[in-house]
C-alpha cells in the first residue's frame, strides 16, 4: 500500500467533519475524529518491527517530477517515533476533547477541521523526505496552529497570541526555506537522504555555513528557542486541548525533529555544535527561571516546556560533538536527547490537560486563587504528582532516568578537547544543574500550591468538584506511561529510542542493537550525576520552602525591559516607521513624483553613459550650418522662452503655437514635405482647440511654488535637457549599422505601387502603425466626448471613493 | 452687442470649398506626391473648423447633419477591413493589392487598396477632431 497517501487521510477526514457537526447533532462530532487517529496509530505500530532491525520503508507520489520535487513518506527510527506520538498524543487530546468543549457551545466543526489539517501538516512534516515538501507541510502547521490559537476569535488576547506565533514561526519558516534552497544548490537534489549520503561533499562549500544558520533559525523558531520563546506563553490562549497537543507533545517539537534530522549533514560544524548546545542550554536556563514568575497554571507549563525544549535541544547539539570524538562518552547525548523527547511529551501532555481540568472545574487559572484542592480533585492531583515529580526529575518516574542522562552528558561535554570546549566546557553543566534546580522548583510551585494547603477564603469562579470520567482517561493513561517508562526504560530504548539513533547518526551506527546504551536507575555511589541530583533536590526543596521570600525579586525586572516588549517595540515600529516611510515620500503631490522620476532618469542615463564610456562626439559627422536653420533656431529658443515665462496663458498659448510653426518651417528645410503640412495643420487645429477652451480655464498661478522649489524645477529640468542632448551627440555621432532606407528606396514603386515613400511606409510597409495610431485617435476623440458629457460633478459632490 | 459678420461670412463660403477640394486632392494625391489621409483629414477639419468659426454651432450641425461618432467608426471599419481583406486571398494580414486600369475620363490610372485604407484614416481623423471640438465647443 502506498503509505505516503496516510499523510493526507487527516485532511480527507476533515472535509466530513462539518457535514457530521451539522447534521447529527446528538452525538459529539469529536467520536467520529478520534477514528482517525486511532487508525493511524494502529497502522504505524506495524512499522516498529521494521525499524527495530535498522530498516526503512518509503513510498513516494510524485508532485513535480521535473523540479524533483515530491511527496515522499520515509519511515526510520526517528521519523517514526514522532508519527507515533503525534497519532497517540492526537488520539487521547482528541478524546480528552470530547469532554472539555461543549458540543452546544462550541464550533466544533472548525476546530475539529484545523486540528485534523493540523495532523496531516505535522505527519508530512516528521515523514517527508524531500526538502521541499517538508517546508510545505511545515508552513501548514504554522497555518493550522494559528487557526487553533486564535479558535476563540472573539477575545482579544487570542487573536494577538496567534498573530505573534505566527509572526515568528513564519519568519522562522522562510529562513528555514532559504536554507533548504541554499542546500538544494549545493547538493543538487531536495532528497535529505541523498543530501546526507553526500555530506562529506557539502562541507566547506560557500553556503554551508550560511544555510547551517538559516535552517537552524527555523528550528529555534518552530521550537521556542530563546529569543524566540516569547510566543508560547501567548498561544496559551488556545483551548487546553490545542495547548497540550500542539504546543507540548507535537508542533513544538518540529524544530528539534529538523535538527536531529539535519544532524548527519552539519555536525560535522563547529558552528553546529556551539549554536545548538548553547542556544538549547541558554533556553533551557532561561525558560526554567522564568517559570516560577508566573501566576497562571498555562504560563508556567508554557514556560517549563520552552526550558524542556532547550534541554532536548542542548543534548542534540551535544550528540553532534559524537562525529569529532570516538569517545564512547559522547555518544550517550543522542540517546538522552530521544529518552527525554519522549518522555517529556508523555507527563506534559498530562500536565496540561490537568490544567485544563483545573480551568474547566474551578473558573480560574490564577494559582494564586487556587489551593486546598487535593481532596476534591484527587485524580488529578495524583496525575498532576505524577507528571510533575517526573518533570522535576524524582525517581521512580521517567524524567528522573532522563535527567541523569542529561547531567552525564553535560558532564561529559568538558572532556572534549575541539572547539574550545575544553576551556568553556566547565560552565555547561553548572548551568544544567542551576536550570535544573529551577526546574525542581517550578514543578513544585506547580503542584503543591495548587493543590495542597487551605482552600482559598475567596469563593472560585466554579465550586470545585472532580472531572468527569471521560476527561480524566487521557490523563491517567500518560500519567501511567511516566510510571511504565521508569520501570522499563530500556524496552522503550530497544523499541523506539535506538532505531531513532540510528537516524541521527548513521556514520556511528549500522543497525539499532549497535547503540551500546543501558539504562540503568542506579549509578553506584561514586557516580557523580547521583551527587548533582541529591544536591539539587536539597537545594531545590530548601528554595521551594522559602520561595514567598524570593520570588519577589522578580518584580525588580521592569515591564519594558523584556523581550516581549521588544517584540511589541519592533512591531509598532515597523507599522509607524513604514506609515511615516511611506507618507514622507508619498506626498500626493504629482510635482513631487515628477521630481523623483526625472531625478532617477538624469543620474541613471549620464551615470551609464560616462560608466560605460559610451559619450563620443563625432565633429564629422554633423551636416554643415545653414544660415536658414541659424534663424529658425533662434526663434524658436525664443519662443521656448517665452512659453516659459508667460505671465498669462494666452500668451504662453501664443508661442506654443510659434514653437509649433518653427518646427514646422525645419521640417521644410530638412526636406519632410508631409511632416512639415501635418505639422502646420495640426498646430492651427491644436491653438484652435486650446483657444476654444480657453475661457474655461482658470487663472495660471504658480501653484504655491516658492523660489526654492523653483530652482529645484529648473535643476531638475536644465538637468534633463543636458542628459538628452548628450545622448542625443552621442547617438548621432556612433552609427552601428547602416540605415534600411535603401530598401524602401529600392522598392517603393516596384513593390508597393507608390512614389511617396513617407505614405508608402504609413499606409502599405508599415500599416500596423497607422492601424492603432487611428484607434489612439478615436479613443481620444470617444474619451473627449465621455469626460465631458457624463461629468459626475455636474451631479451633487459624487466622490467616487465615498 | 450684436456683431456684423457678413464679410466673414461671405469669404467662408467661398473659401471653405477651395479648402475642401484642397484637401480632397491632397488626400488623392498622398500616394505619390506629398499628402495622404492624415494630411487630408487634418484640412477638412480645417475647413469645418473655419464654418464653424464664421457661423455658430448649430447652423454648421444643421448644415452637416452627421455624427462624428459614426464617422469614426465607418473609418476604422474601412481600415481594418482593408487589412483584413487580404486574409481571403490567402495572403498574410496587410497585403496591399494595385494594378493599372484605363478609366474612362481619367485615363491610365493606378488603382491601390492602399487608398481605401487612408480613406479610413481620413474619416477617423475628420471624426475624432470634430467630435472634439463640437463637444468642447458646445460645453459652454
Amino acid at each position: 500500500m502506498e503509505f505516503v497517501l496516510l499523510i493526507f487521510l487527516p485532511i480527507l477526514a476533515a472535509f466530513f467533519v462539518p457535514l457530521l457537526f451539522k447534521k447529527i447533532k446528538g452525538i459529539h462530532t469529536g467520536w467520529f475524529v478520534l477514528l482517525v487517529p486511532i487508525a493511524l496509530f494502529i497502522y504505524y505500530l506495524g512499522f516498529v518491527t521494521t525499524t527495530l532491525d535498522g530498516g526503512t520503508a518509503v513510498s513516494e507520489l510524485r508532485w513535480i517530477p521535473s523540479l524533483g520535487i515530491s511527496f515522499v513518506s520515509y519511515i526510520d527510527g526517528l521519523s517514526l517515533l514522532f508519527t507515533l506520538l503525534i497519532t497517540g498524543i492526537g488520539a487521547l487530546v482528541v478524546l480528552y476533547s470530547i469532554f472539555y468543549l461543549d458540543k452546544n457551545r462550541e464550533k466544533l466543526n472548525n476546530f475539529y477541521v484545523y486540528l485534523l489539517i493540523f495532523m496531516s501538516a505535522m505527519l508530512g512534516v516528521v515523514q517527508s523526505e524531500n526538502l521541499i515538501s517538508l517546508y510545505l507541510f511545515w508552513e501548514l502547521t504554522s497555518i493550522s496552529s494559528f487557526l487553533l490559537i486564535g479558535y476563540w476569535n472573539t477575545r482579544d488576547r487570542s487573536r494577538f497570541g496567534a498573530l505573534k506565533s505566527m509572526m515568528i514561526t513564519v519568519f522562522g519558516g522562510f529562513m528555514m526555506l532559504g536554507g533548504f534552497i541554499l542546500l538544494g544548490i549545493m547538493g543538487d537534489t531536495y532528497s535529505i537522504r541523498e543530501l546526507i549520503a553526500g555530506s562529506s561533499a557539502l562541507v566547506g562549500q560557500d553556503f554551508f555555513t550560511l544555510a547551517l544558520v538559516l535552517i537552524l533559525l527555523g528550528a529555534f523558531t518552530k521550537s521556542a528557542q530563546f529569543p524566540f520563546h516569547i510566543w508560547l506563553p501567548d498561544a496559551m490562549e488556545a483551548p487546553t486541548p490545542v495547548s497540550a497537543y500542539l504546543h507540548s507533545a507535537t508542533m513544538v517539537k518540529a524544530g528539534l525533529y529538523l535538527v536531529a534530522r539535519f544532524t548527519p549533514i552539519f555536525a560535522v560544524s563547529e558552528v553546529w555544535v556551539w549554536l545548538v548546545t548553547g542556544i538549547g542550554l541558554l533556553t533551557l536556563f532561561w525558560g526554567s527561571l522564568f517559570a516560577v514568575k508566573q501566576t497562571d497554571l498555562k504560563a508556567i507549563l508554557a514556560f517549563s516546556t520552552v526550558s524542556q525544549l532547550g534541554l532536548i535541544m542542548s543534548l542534540l547539539g551535544a550528540s553532534a560533538v559524537a562525529y569529532h570524538t570516538d569517545d564512547a562518552l559522547f555518544k550517550f547525548a543522542a540517546f538522552a536527547a530521544i529518552f527525554h523527547l519522549i518522555n517529556h511529551a508523555v507527563f506534559k501532555g498530562s500536565l496540561f490537560m490537568v490544567a485544563g481540568i483545573i480551568d474547566h472545574e474551578t473558573g480560574t487559572r490564577d494559582i494564586r486563587k487556587l489551593g486546598g484542592l487535593m481532596s476534591i480533585m484527587p485524580v488529578s492531583f495524583t496525575v498532576a504528582f505524577i507528571g510533575s515529580m517526573s518533570m522535576a526529575g524524582l525517581p521512580p518516574f521517567g524524567g528522573f532516568l532522563s535527567k541523569e542522562m542529561f547531567l552525564q552528558s553535560m558532564l561529559a561535554l568538558q572532556h572534549f578537547e575541539l572547539f574550545n570546549f575544553a576551556t568553556w566546557g566547565i560552565v555547561l553543566p553548572v548551568v544544567a544543574w542551576v536550570a535544573s534546580v529551577f526546574t525542581f522548583i517550578y514543578s513544585f510551585y506547580f503542584v503543591f500550591k495548587t493543590f495542597t494547603g487551605k482552600q482559598k477564603e475567596k469563593p472560585l469562579p466554579h465550586t470545585p468538584h472532580e472531572a468527569p470520567f471521560g476527561m480524566l482517561i487521557s490523563p491517567v493513561i500518560l500519567a501511567s506511561l511516566v510510571v511504565a517508562i521508569f520501570f522499563i526504560p530500556n524496552v522503550v530504548g530497544k523499541w523506539l529510542v535506538k532505531p531513532a539513533v540510528v537516524a541521527i547518526q548513521p556514520d556511528l551506527y549500522t543497525q539499532p542493537s549497535d547503540v551500546a546504551v543501558h539504562v540503568l536507575a542506579w549509578h553506584g555511589i561514586r557516580s557523580e550525576e547521583l551527587w548533582m541530583t541529591i544536591a539539587l533536590i536539597i537545594v531545590g526543596f530548601i528554595m521551594y520552602l522559602t520561595m514567598h521570600k524570593w520570588q519577589k525579586l522578580y518584580d525588580i525586572q521592569p515591564e519594558y525591559v523584556s523581550l516581549n516588549a521588544l517584540y511589541d517595540a519592533v512591531m509598532t515600529f515597523s507599522e509607524k516607521g513604514m506609515n511615516g516611510l511611506s507618507r514622507f515620500y508619498m506626498t500626493g503631490l504629482i510635482r513631487t513624483y515628477l521630481l523623483y522620476m526625472f531625478a532617477f532618469i538624469i543620474s541613471i542615463t549620464t551615470a551609464t553613459l560616462f560608466i560605460k564610456k559610451a559619450f563620443v562626439v563625432d565633429m564629422n559627422s554633423f551636416a554643415p550650418v545653414s544660415v536658414y536653420g541659424m534663424m529658425i533656431a533662434i526663434i524658436l529658443v525664443i519662443a521656448v522662452g517665452m512659453v516659459i515665462f508667460a505671465k498669462t496663458r494666452l500668451s504662453a498659448i501664443i508661442a506654443l503655437g510659434a514653437v509649433g510653426y518653427s518646427v514646422a518651417l525645419f521640417f521644410v528645410i530638412f526636406k519632410a514635405p508631409d511632416l512639415a503640412l501635418t505639422q502646420l495643420v495640426i498646430e492651427t487645429v491644436s491653438v484652435a482647440l486650446f483657444l476654444l477652451a480657453f475661457k474655461h480655464l482658470p487663472a495660471l498661478s504658480n501653484h504655491g511654488e516658492t523660489k526654492r522649489t523653483k530652482l529645484v524645477n529648473a535643476i531638475i529640468a536644465a538637468g534633463v535637457g543636458i542628459t538628452v542632448a548628450l545622448v542625443a551627440l552621442s547617438a548621432h555621432s556612433q552609427k552601428l549599422i547602416p540605415s534600411i532606407s535603401q530598401y524602401y528606396k529600392d522598392t517603393v514603386a516596384t513593390e508597393a505601387g507608390g512614389g511617396n515613400i513617407v505614405n508608402v511606409i504609413l499606409v502599405d510597409y508599415r500599416g500596423f502603425d497607422t492601424l492603432f495610431e487611428i484607434a489612439v485617435l478615436s479613443i481620444a476623440g470617444m474619451g473627449v466626448l465621455a469626460m465631458i458629457k457624463l461629468r459626475l460633478s455636474r451631479k451633487e459632490n459624487t466622490d467616487e471613493n465615498k | 452687442m450684436k456683431t456684423n459678420d457678413v464679410i466673414l461670412q461671405t469669404t467662408t463660403k467661398v473659401v471653405f470649398f477651395i479648402i475642401f477640394l484642397f484637401s480632397i486632392h491632397i488626400f488623392f494625391a498622398g500616394h505619390f506626391a506629398p499628402g495622404g489621409g492624415f494630411v487630408g483629414g487634418l484640412l477638412t477639419t480645417g475647413a469645418l473648423l473655419l464654418l464653424l468659426l464664421a457661423f455658430d454651432l448649430k447652423t454648421v450641425q444643421k448644415a452637416l447633419p452627421f455624427n462624428f461618432i459614426i464617422v469614426i467608426g465607418i473609418g476604422l471599419l474601412l481600415s481594418l477591413g482593408t487589412a483584413a481583406g487580404s486574409i481571403f486571398f490567402n495572403v498574410p494580414f496587410f497585403t496591399h493589392a494595385f494594378d493599372h486600369f484605363t478609366l474612362p475620363l481619367f485615363g491610365e490610372t493606378e488603382l491601390h487598396t492602399a487608398m481605401i485604407f487612408d480613406a479610413g484614416v481620413y474619416l477617423v481623423v475628420v471624426g475624432s477632431a470634430l467630435t472634439m471640438i463640437q463637444t468642447i465647443g458646445g460645453d459652454a
